[in-house]
């Protein structure tokens, strides 16, 4: 079994291995506190010169990066938040996402950035954001949110290998989470990676942004008929793919969306318009979302429960969703 | 020369409406590429911003490909789909430019962390103004190229207006080079409008910066003639333009180099002549060739977003 923490060091460790020329490069690279464990011993195996810690200097950071990767010559940036990562949106959206298209490029432009959700414990506002849906809405970027330890390790190599821009995003809360990790995976582009069904059941299913997932499987571990409910992890924001999804409702015809950020021209609401523009057949019930209420994040732990989705709540909601089968 | 005809051409056109893409045209601040572009390799990378044509030309772009892109054409340097704030010619060096003010600045620095690594003698370049000065991402990169230590050359054309503000109006000072001072980076100011100056100067520096792999900054004090957008001299937008415009009108860098090539009897008038004929007759060439192009097929609009795809 291997934690999902580990497996973004792994696949850090081993594509540094498998190539000369990888740079992982940001804030707190070199101290566990920032980062987790996820680049732990990195800087004494490869050395500082190529696990690079820096100055408080998001923006710069990063369109450095993309300049190297300009080169043909892949980088990863470690963004300890994403909040902080704000800072870096020029260099993201003006810059690395505008990049190819704008300049007719051809050739690779090997950027990744691991932009890390940091929320609970009391954190507040500018430590917890989830901004994946900003990024989704870029053309020219790839945005990739894994929650379980294979994808951790799998997509960011993939990542890694992509010859576009691409936002890996993980999430803390995830890091501790165990799974078994084929490390000798057979990967394929990350082009073609989408959802994927990763709980199969019969009358509802349910898509999980992010760590959204795992809060929905345990949700269904609560259940006493856990077939019920199928678990689609979405793996990839953008670009949005829904054909996993629209053949999952042709079975469930029930559509709950998890997304643990806000609902306002978010990536749930994008998931459920881009179905119903799609879908030729009808639903039991009109889709729903579960997402963040529309606040910043409070400190004060009774707040911050009543702020975060919890899994009773998901509960909850599956079994209103599912009210109709006891009468029929 | 053949930046000036070929942004006279560009304004001409300009006017008549051949296209609407905005252009930033350089005109009167020449002398700083083309200095610069002496000393420079085709394997150093060199990174513009929105007033670029000169940084293109200098490098040794083409001028059918950069006219090409201004029309919107898809055998324009950058397919059509930049016009003349993203121009690039990777083949001669220059990596391209953005319109975002400051935007390029972190990514020279990339590419010279990319030539240090693979311990080549190359360098990166990259050219801004006076505003992107203003803007945080120049004293972050600075700041990283000094503690990094990258062969990165920053040179600032400081032409004392940012669009229709004059820098006395944005800054306390109108010396820029006092942020490479602060960041530890050796610096020096230099008439930007005398193109044997720049050229000295931009040799001895980029000699030093193959070896000791540090950053520099050139300042190079000029006044663009044109307005900041458009075939316009603009002499009553921005602070005493109307009065300093003479003034900048009588040290124009290319009048000024003619005048001394004469005095020093490396031309006469008939050599002159014939230069600026023959490059008169290469700008026009290339703008007929560049007209006669097609624009990109509708059906293109959606490729090579992403490439893997």
């Amino acid at each position: 079994m291997t934690k999902y923490v580990d497996a973004i060091r792994l696949a850090l460790e081993n594509e540094m291995e498998r190539d000369q020329e990888l740079l992982a490069i940001g804030q707190g690279v070199w101290s566990p506190f920032y980062v987790g464990s996820s680049m732990k011993d990195l800087d004494k195996k490869f050395g500082r010169d190529r696990v690079i810690d820096t100055p408080v200097s998001e923006n710069g950071v990063t369109g450095l990066a993309l300049g190297y990767a300009l080169m043909e010559k892949p980088i990863v940036v470690i963004h300890p938040r994403m909040d902080f990562m704000i800072l870096a949106l020029d260099a993201i959206v003006n810059s690395a996402a505008k990049w190819r298209y704008s300049l007719d490029w051809k050739t690779p432009i090997p950027l990744t950035i691991r932009a890390m959700i940091n929320r609970g414990g009391e954190q507040g506002a500018q430590h917890s954001q989830a901004l994946h849906s900003w990024l989704g809405h870029i053309p020219g970027l790839r945005v990739i949110m894994p929650s379980q330890p294979q994808d951790a390790y799998e997509l960011l190599v993939q990542s890694i290998r992509s010859p576009d821009p691409t936002i890996f995003i993980e999430d803390r809360w995830s890091y501790e989470l165990e799974g078994e990790v084929n490390f000798d995976c057979n990967l394929q582009p990350l082009a073609l990676e989408t959802p994927r069904v990763i709980r199969h059941g019969t009358e509802i299913t349910i898509v999980g942004v992010g760590h959204a997932t795992n809060l929905a499987i345990n949700a269904v571990n609560l259940l006493e008929d856990k077939e019920i409910v199928e678990v689609i992890d979405l793996r990839v924001v953008k670009p949005l793919l829904v054909d996993v999804i629209l053949q999952s409702l042709l079975k469930t015809r029930r559509l709950l969306v998890v997304d643990l950020a806000w609902a306002s021209s978010g990536v749930a609401g994008e998931i459920i318009a881009t179905i119903m523009e799609r879908i030729d057949f009808s639903l039991e019930l009109q889709p729903q979302r579960i997402t963040l209420p529309d606040c910043p994040a409070p400190t004060s732990s009774s707040l911050e429960s009543a702020y975060y989705i919890s899994e009773t709540q998901i509960l909850t909601r599956i079994n209103h969703m599912l009210r109709d089968l006891d009468s029929k | 020369m053949l930046i000036r005809a070929a942004e006279m051409k560009i304004a001409e056109e300009s006017k008549k409406l051949s296209f609407k893409t905005p252009i930033h045209l350089t005109i009167g601040q020449e002398a700083i590429a083309v200095g610069v572009a002496t000393s420079l390799r085709k394997t150093d990378t060199i990174f513009g911003n929105h007033r670029s044509h000169g940084h293109y030309l200098a490098s040794g772009g083409d001028l059918k490909s950069l006219f090409s892109e201004i029309l919107g054409n898809d055998d324009g340097c950058s397919g059509g789909r930049g016009g003349s704030m993203h121009i690039t010619s990777r083949s001669t060096g220059f990596i391209g430019a953005l319109p975002i003010v400051g935007g390029t600045i972190p990514i020279a620095l990339g590419a010279a962390l990319a030539h240090k690594t693979c311990n080549s003698e190359n360098i990166a370049i990259v050219f801004f103004g006076d505003g992107a000065v203003e803007e945080g991402v120049f004293h972050e990169a600075l700041n990283l190229a000094s503690v990094m230590s990258l062969p990165v050359l920053f040179i600032c054309e400081n032409n004392l207006f940012s669009s229709h503000l004059h820098i006395s109006e944005r800054q306390p000072f109108t010396r820029i080079s006092r942020f490479a001072e602060a960041n530890r980076i050796y610096s020096s100011e230099v008439d930007g409008n005398d193109v044997r100056r720049v050229e000295d100067l931009a040799r001895k520096l980029i000699s030093d910066m193959r070896h000791d792999r540090k950053p520099a900054l050139i300042e190079g004090l000029t006044y663009r003639l044109y307005g900041h957008v458009g075939s316009e001299i603009d002499d009553l937008v921005g602070l005493n333009r109307k009065r300093d415009l003479a003034f900048w009108k009588s040290h124009d860098p290319i009048e000024r180099e003619l005048r001394r090539l004469l005095d020093e009897r490396k031309i006469d008038e008939k050599g002159f002549r014939d230069i600026r004929d023959l490059v008169e007759k290469f700008v026009l060439d290339s703008w007929e060739s560049a007209i006669s192009g097609q624009k990109p097929h509708g059906l293109s609009l959606l490729q090579n977003v992403l490439m893997d795809s």
